[in-house]
């Protein structure tokens, strides 16, 4: 169904456009004045100047895997993030944590990790579908590699950027 | 049998239904569609009804006065619900019996009982290798609580433990249902698993002088409704969820059980068998289980190779055909032998037949493969498709009868050229030196072995999960092989080699496809009449009758072949 879009009807001062013009000049007017008084405030000079302070605490940025307290990779590699990634970033190959290891309870780690952040789109379903609290995303966003094997973030890298983080998961705990 | 027996009347969730006597209640109710929860009932075993999970409400028909059942308004007998809930899996139907499978009672038992199974139970799904197909898991997620109100301590049991060579045991995440020590007793016939220690502490544990080492094995894992009984042989590779599982059946002897193989990405990790009551029942032999390995072996051939500047060198598959198809044109009839191998499927045996009657080859036969059987399911017969390859190439009476005639033709130089299908022919009499004398030795196989080295043709081809076909199991049943991965390499499936070089042979053939192979064999083999490889589905098609001498065992348990063929259809006699 065509709807009749009414127009305006314009004023005589309107229709005249001049007040327009002087309203928009005296905008440009201020900015010039703040920019001659070194006010001027409207671009951020990236990357010498960054806004990494004011990121919200919800920011997601590059995934990464944490250490818990005793220094123990949190992820068992159950691969719930390779099965939820929608753009299958994630790959893991799980190993077996010997018997005689300070966290042989845990039974199993990830032997490799990789995450290819050429794939990655920072959607946070992994953090969300972990139930072992072991990766987050944080606030690292400027990822960049010259070539697509730097692009791919193995085990070592992505602890380097979780670093510790102490969480709620405690079934691991002998007593428990 | 059970057809023959008469039927009875019961009503389930309020409406009648009318089932053979001797039917369990908990059969009954899922053949009208109702899945009750269990984790101890096992339909191919005894009930030993320890789990509880399976309660449901049910009641006898009222009798009057006179012994006789009191009608209602709707002309059924009227219900006398008993006020405790019981247990369905060890409940034979009788006549006039009412079940509620649903009720308040019924749903607030099964929460119970949830909750008892989950106490100690520690919560490590994220390690264990059932999640995903899990049992505990799914019922959790119907009648399970969102937290615990254990507040004590969990008991403590061994983790971890090697109860033989291809089993590993978490005594944490048992249920103490016992399907496993039933197996072990019933079906393999190795009573070597038990429960010990009482109450909350009761475990598992296999006897401390006989580990679970039988060739059933692994079927205790299959059954194990909780993570307790893991495969320490898939332990840890591959999240289930990540599996393709594609239906085929086990070549590792002539049995032929029904598998799924699991695989991702090109990877078989696992065979599970598929039921089969004709074949398998549910079961199948660790040895064919674990008999994948070969597949990602280093020993693959990868790259068709051929014979030219004095030496054997990789190259394309035309050139390859080509000049396998200019080999054999120097030679016709008594010059040129065939040994194919009882590992071919039907189509490709069927192809080999073709060659043979072009090139006017009559030395031709298969290698038999004999090993030690069992009366569960392993057969003495190692070869899958040794009646394919009787049927099929006209091998009368006994297979490898025509070899040693072979081996001394080729010792004598009276074979000039030498056609091996997926075997090795120093297994027969041949030598290396001889080998080395023929002027034209043509090989199709998987891996490489001692003669490869000296062939003058290499066609690299598929094993079985990476191939399409058909074969006749020591029974007489023919069977489906689907593929479940792609040939790695250059490797191709077995069937194209051969049509190409009959193609090449003979000019185009009208072969595009494998169906159109097995149309043009059912054309020409009798007992294949009428068949297509879509007819075959899923179960398979018995073709022929059991032959006399044969060494494949019945599966444990399940009725005999005439009995299955002979059934009536359902309800037939009501």
């Amino acid at each position: 169904m065509a709807i009749t879009v009414p127009r305006p009807k314009l004023t005589w001062s309107e229709r005249l456009y001049l007040p327009a013009i002087a309203a928009g000049m005296a905008i440009t007017l201020r900015h010039l004045k703040d920019m001659l008084l070194g006010r001027t405030r409207v671009t951020m000079q990236y990357p010498e100047q960054k806004w990494d302070a004011q990121l919200p605490e919800h920011y997601r940025g590059a995934p990464a895997l944490v250490k818990d307290e005793a220094g123990r990779i949190r992820c068992v590699a159950c691969q719930l993030c390779e099965f939820i990634c929608p753009p299958r970033a994630i790959k893991i190959e799980p190993g077996e944590i010997p018997a005689k290891d300070r966290f042989s309870k845990v039974e199993k780690y990830p032997r490799e990790f990789d995450i290819d952040m050429i794939r990655c789109i920072f959607c946070g379903m992994c953090e969300e579908v972990c139930p072992e609290q072991a990766i987050f995303l944080r606030k690292d966003y400027a990822i960049t590699g010259l070539t697509r094997a730097e692009m791919v973030h193995n085990k070592e890298k992505l602890l380097e950027i979780g670093g510790v983080i102490h969480g709620v998961v405690l079934k691991w705990n002998e007593k428990k | 049998m059970a057809e023959n027996l008469p039927l009875v009347n019961v009503q389930i969730d309020g409406v009648w239904h009318q089932f053979p006597k001797g039917t369990r209640v908990i059969e009954a109710c899922a053949q009208v569609g109702v899945y009750i929860p269990r984790y101890c009932y096992h339909p191919k075993l005894s009930s030993p009804g320890n789990c509880r999970m399976c309660l449901i409400e049910m009641g006898l028909p009222r009798m009057g006065p006179d012994r006789k059942f009191e009608l209602g308004a709707d002309g059924k007998p009227v219900i006398n619900w008993m006020p405790r809930p019981q247990i369905c899996c060890a409940q034979d139907v009788a006549e006039g019996i009412g079940v509620r499978t649903s009720s308040p009672v019924v749903e607030e038992c099964r929460r119970g009982v949830m909750e008892f199974l989950l106490i100690n139970h520690p919560l490590d799904c994220p390690i264990c290798d059932q999640a995903g197909e899990c049992r505990l898991q799914e019922f959790s997620v119907d009648y399970g609580r969102a937290d615990s109100r254990f507040l004590e301590n969990k008991v403590k049991k061994p983790k971890r433990v090697q109860i033989g060579p291809r089993v590993t045991l978490d005594d944490e995440r048992c249920i103490l249902c016992s399907r496993c020590i039933r197996f072990c007793q019933e079906i393999a016939k190795d009573d070597v698993l038990g429960f010990t220690e009482r109450g909350g502490h009761t475990i598992l544990t296999a006897h401390p002088d006989k580990p679970l080492e039988n060739n059933y094995s692994l079927n205790t894992v299959d059954i194990c409704p909780v993570g307790a009984l893991t495969s320490s042989h898939f332990r840890f590779e591959m999240r289930v969820w990540f599996l393709k599982e594609t239906k085929s059946i086990c070549t590792s002897c002539a049995t032929g059980c029904n598998t799924l193989v699991g695989s991702r990405e090109d990877v078989v990790y696992r065979q599970t068998p598929r039921e089969n009551v004709a074949v398998n029942s549910v079961w199948m032999c660790d040895y064919g289980r674990l008999n994948f390995e070969y597949l990602t072996s280093p020993e693959r051939l990868l790259e068709p190779e051929v014979f030219s500047g004095n030496k054997l060198q990789p190259s394309d598959w035309k050139t390859v055909i080509s000049h396998t198809a200019w080999q054999l044109r120097h030679f016709t009839g008594w010059d040129i032998a065939i040994v194919a191998s009882g590992r071919m499927t039907n189509e490709e045996l069927w192809l080999t037949a073709r060659l043979a009657q072009q090139l006017n080859v009559s030395l031709i036969d298969i290698i038999p493969r004999k090993g030690e059987g069992d009366d569960i399911l392993l057969s003495q017969d190692r070869n899958p498709n040794t009646n394919g390859a009787k049927i099929i190439l006209g091998l009368e009476g006994k297979t490898g009868t025509n070899l040693t005639a072979i081996a001394a033709s080729v010792a004598e130089g009276r074979t000039k050229a030498l056609v091996v299908l997926g075997e090795d022919p120093t297994q027969f009499g041949i030598t290396i030196e001889q080998l080395k004398r023929l002027p034209s030795f043509i090989t199709m196989n998987i891996l490489r072995n001692t003669a490869t080295a000296h062939a003058t043709s290499v066609l690299p081809s598929a094993a079985y999960a990476e191939k399409r076909g058909s074969m006749i199991n020591g029974r007489g049943r023919l069977q489906r092989l689907n593929r479940a991965v792609r040939p790695p390499g250059q490797a191709r499936e077995d069937w194209e080699i051969l049509r190409d070089l009959l193609q090449e042979l003979t000019g185009s053939n009208g072969l595009g496809s494998i169906e159109d192979v097995f149309r043009q064999m059912a054309e020409s083999i009798p007992p294949l009449a009428g068949l297509s490889l879509s007819k075959i589905g899923d179960l398979g098609v018995k073709i022929m009758a059991t032959p006399e001498n044969t060494n494949t065992p019945l599966p444990p348990g399940e009725p005999t072949d005439e009995e299955i063929f002979e059934r009536p259809p359902l309800h037939a006699s009501k």
